[in-house]
Formats: structure tokens, sequence, C-alpha cells
């Protein structure tokens, strides 16, 4: 069953189609991903989904309300956790919950009892009652995580859910996240740019460029559809009859010499190393090592978009990225 | 629809933040008590022509310093969504259930309450300047025209915030609009004594009608019936309290 149905959704602004015809549906239970670069039109997505922003065209229905005829039917459905901090941090934990948990009507007792929930979910019963401006930024986050949770809702929305928090409270998070949707069945759309992010916790990917959906499938399934396995193999010995019966393979996609390494680029590569000494052998030629790499999505998203995902953001990081991507181009 | 449990949430987020943020209080009722003193002090001897002798300038002052407590504080109350726009907690207000109007309403409901409250604090510290304070019941009644002084401006002040992007523009916000609003409106001296070509502006204030009603209820003087100030200054409520549901629904600023 579909609880996310998104048909031809599209938001101009101006001349800038931000979201162009966007159609998906994702299952009730499911995690289910965005990636994109910055600027990809995911938020948007998030925005219109959440019916902070109208859609110029198309149209979504979530859990049954339709964003645009029954605003607070979806909100009242879902739950949210947004790319910027979005607490008041003039009051404490607890008040945060509160106040989000009586918007929704829940009664006094109720409260009480799922404050105490979702408090020990995310770890923070101790730091509860004090004021948000005291909380380091992992700890903002799981508490939005908590207020995202408290009326039960059938969507949680997780926009960005790690950017900017150290590498420790992502997995952290991360764990978090992987819990909540195996305990609440809920289904979970989150958008990220980080591919680890995207790969370790969705079931299905949608990657997303220039506000059109250009690939959607398992993460698995991007890999192997795209790339196929990354062999390289050390060898002694010529290469005149090896290369040419390679290539004769219909399971070959690539293959390169560089000095004495050859870098083959094959489907299902785990399987086929047998076989990759089978020819080396009947070529006369003696492999002294193998090394068996998966594509990463990352390596998926460049071939799709021609771009790396993090060319946008600027930091140092991104130029190390980018540094290592022309290496590797040539 | 107008949903009573966010309207109260709203009020209540207000409250537990104002009773927390008292240096922000003493700040904000250090100018009016300041103008109240020195202007009061000062002018004491003045005599303005049409007032009536008996009134001294501190029985005049008095209710325009209040009526002045409530523009202020009013106004930035409303202009504070920016900060909340800011910090991010208005979107997170706008995904809950909550309609756009209730949300208005609960920040009318917050804003009002903890202008009153400081309103209510510069007329009773006025005593010591010698103010004398009216009877109970017409102390309420002035309660009454504060309220509706407090949402005419946190309304204004709302509809600025939806106009402005962020806090850069507030000093441009206080000295064209606020100040304006607060000379013309006869707070400091009778609005008669102005040029008619800068007296049409001070008609088209509410603030002067608010002024003139306080004026009525807390020292018995008035230039227009009490009952015709209230009228004015409700409908102009009404009007901008639909103008300010309507710019906050547009829903395209988030």
């Amino acid at each position: 069953m579909n609880t996310i149905n998104l048909n031809g959704l599209t938001r101009r602004f101006g001349d800038l189609v931000a979201v162009d015809n966007v159609t998906l549906s994702v299952e009730s239970g499911e995690v289910f991903g965005l990636l994109g670069p910055n600027g990809a039109g995911k938020t948007t997505i998030i925005n219109m989904l959440t019916t902070l922003l109208a859609p110029t065209s198309g149209n979504a229905i979530i859990a049954g309300h339709n964003i645009k005829d029954d605003p607070e039917g979806v909100r009242r459905s879902i739950g949210i956790i947004f790319q910027d901090p979005s607490l008041d941090t003039g009051l404490t934990g607890r008040e945060n919950l509160n106040f989000h948990a009586m918007m929704y009507g829940i009664d006094v007792q109720e409260r009480k009892k799922r404050i105490a929930e979702v408090l020990s979910v995310v770890g923070l019963v101790e730091k509860a009652d004090v004021l948000v401006e005291n909380y380091s930024g992992g700890m903002k986050r799981r508490l939005e995580i908590a207020r995202g949770l408290i009326h039960y809702p059938k969507v949680l929305f997780l926009d960005e859910p790690t950017l900017g928090l150290d590498a420790q409270t992502r997995r952290k998070i991360w764990d978090h996240i992987k819990n909540l949707n195996k305990k609440y069945a809920m289904s979970i759309i989150l958008t990220t740019h980080y591919m680890e992010e995207a790969d370790y916790l969705c079931g299905r990917i949608a990657i997303i460029d220039h506000g059109k959906i250009i690939a959607l499938d398992t993460p698995a399934g991007l890999k192997t559809r795209l790339e196929g396995d990354v062999v390289t193999l050390g060898f002694e010995g010529k290469t005149e009859l090896f290369i040419p019966a390679l290539k004769e393979k219909p399971w070959i996609r690539e293959v390169l010499l560089h000095n004495s390494t050859l870098t083959i680029t094959a489907l299902d590569g785990e399987k086929r190393i047998p076989d990759l000494f089978v020819l080396a052998q009947e070529s006369g030629i003696n492999i002294t090592s193998v090394n068996l790499r998966k594509p990463s999505l990352e390596d998926v998203f460049i071939h799709l978009t021609g771009s790396s995902i993090r060319e946008e953001d600027g930091t140092l990081h991104s130029h190390m990225h980018a540094g290592m991507r022309r290496r590797m181009m040539k | 629809m107008i949903q009573m449990t966010a309207i109260y949430v709203l009020w209540l987020r207000e409250m537990i933040k104002f009773v927390r943020a008292k240096s922000r209080i003493i700040g904000a009722i250090a100018m009016p008590v300041f103008m109240l003193v020195f202007l009061g002090l000062g002018f004491r001897r003045v005599e303005f022509p049409g007032l009536p002798p008996e009134i001294g300038y501190i029985q005049f002052l008095v209710p325009g310093i209040v009526g002045m407590t409530l523009l202020f504080t009013g106004a930035f109350t409303g202009i504070s969504v920016l900060m909340d726009r800011q910090f991010g907690f208005l979107k997170e207000i706008m995904v809950t259930p909550a309609s756009r109007i209730s949300i208005v309403l609960g920040r009318i409901a917050g804003g009002a309450t903890t202008s009153i409250i400081q309103a209510l604090v510069m007329l009773f510290l006025s005593v010591f300047l010698g103010f004398v304070l009216p009877s109970p019941l017409m102390i309420a009644g002035s309660v009454i025209i504060m309220l509706f002084i407090s949402i005419n401006f946190i309304c204004i002040g709302l509809i600025l915030s939806s106009v402005m992007k962020d806090m850069h523009g507030f000093n441009t916000i206080t000295n064209f609009i606020i100040y304006p609003i607060f000379l013309l409106s006869g707070a400091l001296f009778p609005v008669q004594n102005l040029p008619v070509a800068i007296r049409i502006f001070s008609y088209l204030d509410p603030l002067t009608y608010g002024v003139d009603a306080l004026r009525g209820l807390l020292i018995g003087y008035s230039v227009l019936n009490v009952y015709s100030d209230f009228t004015i200054i409700l409908v102009t409520s009404v009007i901008l309290v639909s103008a300010s549901g309507y710019s906050f629904n547009k829903g395209e600023k988030i």
C-alpha cells in the first residue's frame, strides 16, 4: 500500500522550475531517500508535501489527504524534522515537546506518557528540563526528532537530518532513524546529499537533479544497473591475447591497461573473478593480485549527472573530492 | 477555523518567555519611564491652551505614555514573528494542524497580555510622580481600551513582519512608522495645537483615538466621546486582524 503519491508535482519560482513534474509513490513503512546536490529541489518538494508551499501544478496525496484540499489533514498525519533548527531556544526541551503535543490536541495524561517515551527514544531524559539554548547541536537535532514523533505521525519527513553534525553523532542519528522506522512502522522520506547516509538508511532512492528525478531504485540496484564492479588485476606476462579475449565477453564493460595493472569494469564482479583467472591462464598471463570494488553511490551519481554531489557546497572537503575525481578521471 | 488550544499554546509560550526574560521587561519599560519622568517633571508647569486648567501636565501625560507603551510593545511583538522565522520556530508552528488565523490570534493574545501588563506597570508607577488614579471601575474600563490599542499595533507589527524579510529594516520601521504614530497621536500634547495639515494625519492614527479614550477614562477629559473613540479602535482592530490574517496566510514566505 502506498502512503504517499506524488503526481506531476511542479513548482516554479519565476522562470526557475525548482521541481519539474515529479511523480513517485512511497509505500507504507518504507524509508525513501531524495538524493541530490544543493539546489536540486529536494527541500522544495518537502515544503510542498508538508503544505508550507503551494505547488504550481500537480498534486500529492499523503496518508489519504490531498495537500491542496486538506492541508490540515496532511499536517495532522505528518511529522517533520527541518533542515534548519526550528526549536524555541527560550524554552526547555520538555516544554518544546509539550507545546507541540498540545497543538495536536493530545490530552495531559497521554502527553506525559508520550513525552517520557520519545525522550528515552532519543536519549534526552536527563536534559529534558534544561533550556534548549544550552543544548549541543546533536542534542538539538535529537530533540527535534523526538518532537517530530510525539504525535505518532504516519509519515516522517527528515530534511538533511545530519547536516553539519560530527561523524559520531551522525552515526547515532542514523541508528535512531532505523529504530524508529522499525518501532513505529512509519514511512520516512529523507533528503540528503550524503551518499553514505542514503546508502545506509534508504530502501529506495530517487536521484534528483535540476528538479527532475533522473533515477529511482534501491541503492544496490542503482549501483549494479549503472556501473558494474571495478576489478583491478596485477599481472605478469603479455596482454596481446588477454585483452581481446576480455573484450569479447558480454559481462565486461570496460578494460583499461595502465603500467602492469588492468582495471576492468565487470557486471557481477565477484562471480567473474574465477572466469578472469581461467581466461588469464588460457592467454598465458600470471595474475599476481586482485582487487574488487563495488561502485559507490557517488560513482553512480557522477555517471548520471556528470557532476559530483558536493560540487556546490564549496567546502575544503568538496575541493578535495573534486581534486580526487579529476585525478581519477585522467 | 479558530482553535482555542492553538491560541492557548501560543499564549502560554509567550507568558513563560515573558516571565523568564526579566531583563527584556526592564528594557522595555525603561524608555516610557524616562519619558514620563523627564517630560512630566520638565513640563509640569506648562499650560496648554484649550485644556481645562485643573488638569496638570502629569495627568495629561500619563495616559499618553500608557498608550506609547502599548504601541511600542505591541508593534515589537508583531515584528518578533521575524525572530521566530529566523530561528525556524515559525515553520514548526506552521506544520502543526493549527489554522493560520489561530496562529495570528494566539500571537495577539500573548502579545496583548504582556503589553497590558507593562502598561499597567507604567500606570501604577506614575502614582509616584503625583498621578491621581481614578476609580477601579475606570481602570477596568481602560484595560479594555488597552486591549484594543494593543491589538491594533500587534497587527501592524505582524503585517510589517510579512513585508520585511529580516530584522535589518527594523530601525527604519521604528523611525518612519512607530515614532510618527506616537508623535501624531497627541500622547505628549493636545492634537488640536498641531497645524491643520499635520492634524489630518493625527486623525488617521488609531493611537489618537486610543489615547483619547484612555484620557476619558483615566482623567475624565477627552476630546471625543469615549464610546466614539472605542468604536473607532474596535473597527480598526477588526480591519487589521483580517489584514494580518491575510498577509500571514499567503504562505509564500517561510
